[in-house]
């Protein structure tokens, strides 16, 4: 039996206060637009969560997304179709998770380092390309696309669902979910039963790379337009949205259905703040607290439960 | 000393072929114009210089440069005080640091999320707290410690140098300064010689706050304004002069003086860009490019080493 995160209590507790004190929170409208808001960084918030799994980091996801999000809109706005515009933002995404992956399997460098190089260089690409400006003039289809609804569920809440469901396929039924969090964990051990650790390793930053350029299908469709600083720090939602899911640094433990709730929890503290009308810098600045609030609960429920067991085995 | 006068030659390499390919470059003016920039980045790479020695990391600097000048240009203003704004930035910077400590050594937090969930923390911050003004029009007596001159040398490449040299001696011939290295090359070792080593690493991200608290006020005093964006674009340089200047990733060792050449280098690229008339967007692409080539020059010089013993 897994250990409930300190993420669901937390959220919880969001949702009662905001319910509470927050007129227009607890309406079917809000809460589908949460899920909304938070699809984008769904995408995100997944495969990063395999890359710390793994011991890893990437810190150029933001960076990633704003560039694919700017290919996407200059091929649109050029006149070319949405499935050939698509796939050369995926495909530039995929780059950038191959260069990460490059960097940090092939070179050894550290992740964290490495990948703020990385979103050095991305973010330079992306304002060099736009003059620094927006890409505007995308057309209909994307934003046509974007309004889509099924069964009364939004299409970024369906892209979202489809690839959590994926991404629990992905680490419950095949190899490289297996073999994630032994890369973080036991590498050693690993690489001496003839896994190609490399390979998997390389895939898991690749994969993060592709879905920020993924991502870039929804936040191009929600902004309706391209440009070069979108998703600057989006990065550290998914990061703190990972954390707060109860995925750890340490020894390859985490699960996506925590990052779940955690992707939740930091929708849920941005709308509720949106709803109590509090500036939209100091939503940034809320997110870095709650991810301290949530390890000082993680760390005390664990305290808690090493002592009853500790009781459990004195009596 | 050997790495250093490599680098010390790359520094040169530069400073050549900027002299051939410009006009401008070599030229007093112009010159002091890129100590004194230069002067301003390794006052805030110097106290992440310590971080990083002792295997940590400080990504917090550059938006820890942001809000204490925006503090200390509020608090300037409105009291009409200078000492009261100067310590309202270092006494903010310190506190960060203060924050940071306490996350790395009683949360247990690696310390680049830390840092760089403070990086963000700051940042929403000071876009509330400024709400998109600008301060501007300080005394002229707190703009000398930027643009000043005294005996035709920019004031801040003296603050530059009190700090090099303190620094120099605090890292290399103090206790603190030789446990700091202790505790990046092997933290357990140094726990078990006695080393206090939670109490040190508060210590030095205190240390690396002030540190960005200081470089505030010298970079106010050099704009003469204050704005919310005024420390975003500081962290990236500041991370590739301590790698460029030598300081291992990996902790244990490093100097101040790698991170002045690193600070140099780094202003030479972007002096030199900015001569060439190459569009500023191209930044953020270079450093990043020279941030992942200095490490992994790191990491290739860790191996070899390694191979060696």
């Amino acid at each position: 039996m897994r250990a409930v995160p300190g993420a669901a209590y937390l959220l919880a507790v969001l949702l009662v206060v905001f319910a509470v004190f927050g007129r227009g929170f607890a309406t079917p409208a809000n809460l589908v637009n949460i899920g909304v808001q938070s699809s984008v960084l769904l995408l995100l918030a997944l495969p990063m969560t395999l890359i710390i799994m793994a011991e890893g980091l990437d810190l150029s996801m933001g960076a990633v997304l704003s560039l694919a999000g700017v290919i996407l809109a200059w091929m649109l706005a050029n006149g070319h179709g949405l499935p050939v515009a698509l796939a050369a933002a995926v495909g530039a995404g995929l780059a950038f998770g191959v260069l990460n992956g490059v960097l940090v399997v092939g070179l050894a460098l550290p992740p964290f380092v490495a990948t703020l190089g990385t979103l050095g260089i991305a973010q330079g690409l992306a304002l060099v390309i736009t003059g620094g400006q927006s890409v505007v003039g995308i057309g209909d289809a994307l934003p046509a696309l974007y309004r889509q609804e099924l069964a009364g569920v939004p299409f970024p809440i369906w892209v979202a669902a489809a690839a959590f469901v994926a991404f629990r396929f992905t680490a419950g039924k095949t190899r490289l979910g297996a073999y994630v969090s032994a890369i973080g964990g036991n590498r050693e051990a690993l690489m001496l039963a003839g896994v190609r650790a490399n390979v998997y390793h390389l895939a898991v930053y690749a994969l993060g790379g592709a879905m920020a350029g993924l991502a870039a299908l929804l936040l191009t469709g929600r902004i309706n337009a391209g440009h070069p600083t979108a998703a600057i720090g989006m990065e550290f939602d998914a990061i703190a949205a990972v954390i707060v899911g109860g995925t750890s640094f340490e020894r390859g433990k985490g699960s996506l259905g925590g990052t779940l709730v955690g992707v939740l929890t930091v929708g849920v503290l941005k709308n509720g703040l949106n709803v109590l009308a509090i500036d939209s810098s100091l939503q940034v600045a809320s997110i870095g607290v709650l991810v301290v609030v949530a390890l000082v609960i993680d760390s005390t429920l664990q305290a808690v439960a090493a002592r009853t067991r500790a009781k459990a085995v004195a009596a | 000393v050997k790495a250093i006068a490599y680098r010390l030659a790359a520094v040169a390499l530069i400073g050549v072929a900027l002299t051939l390919a410009t006009d401008v470059f070599f030229t007093t003016a112009n010159l002091l114009n890129v100590l004194r920039q230069a002067s301003l980045t390794f006052l805030i790479a110097s106290g992440l210089t310590l971080t990083i020695l002792t295997a940590g990391l400080d990504l917090s600097v550059g938006a820890n440069v942001g809000l204490s000048a925006c503090l200390a240009a509020t608090v300037m203003k409105s009291t009409g005080s200078i000492a009261l704004g100067v310590g309202a930035g270092l006494g903010f910077g310190a506190f960060v640091g203060v924050v940071n400590g306490l996350m790395v050594t009683a949360l247990r937090l690696p310390p680049f999320i830390a840092t760089y969930g403070m990086l963000w923390t700051l940042n929403g911050v000071t876009y509330w707290f400024m709400g998109g003004s600008t301060i501007y029009g300080f005394s002229p007596g707190f703009r000398q410690l930027g643009s000043g001159y005294w005996l035709g040398v920019p004031v801040p490449i003296y603050v530059m140098t009190a700090f090099l040299v303190a620094g120099g001696i605090f890292t290399r011939y103090t206790t603190f300064g030789h446990e700091v290295y202790a505790i990046g090359a092997n933290r357990e070792a140094a726990r078990l010689s006695g080393v206090p080593v939670r109490a040190r690493l508060n210590l030095v991200y205190i240390l690396s706050g002030a540190m960005a608290g200081l470089a505030a006020i010298v970079y106010l005093a050099r704009l003469n304004s204050a704005e919310a964006d005024i420390g975003e674009a500081l962290t990236l340089p500041a991370i590739a002069a301590v790698l460029v200047g030598g300081t291992s990733l990996f902790g244990g060792a490093g100097s101040l003086s790698g991170t002045l050449v690193g600070a140099l280098t780094l202003t030479l690229v972007v002096n030199g860009m900015n001569l060439l008339a190459v569009d500023a967007n191209w930044q953020p692409l270079v450093t990043g490019a020279i941030v992942i080539a200095a490490v992994w020059i790191d990491v290739m010089t860790r191996h070899r080493a390694e191979a060696r013993v």
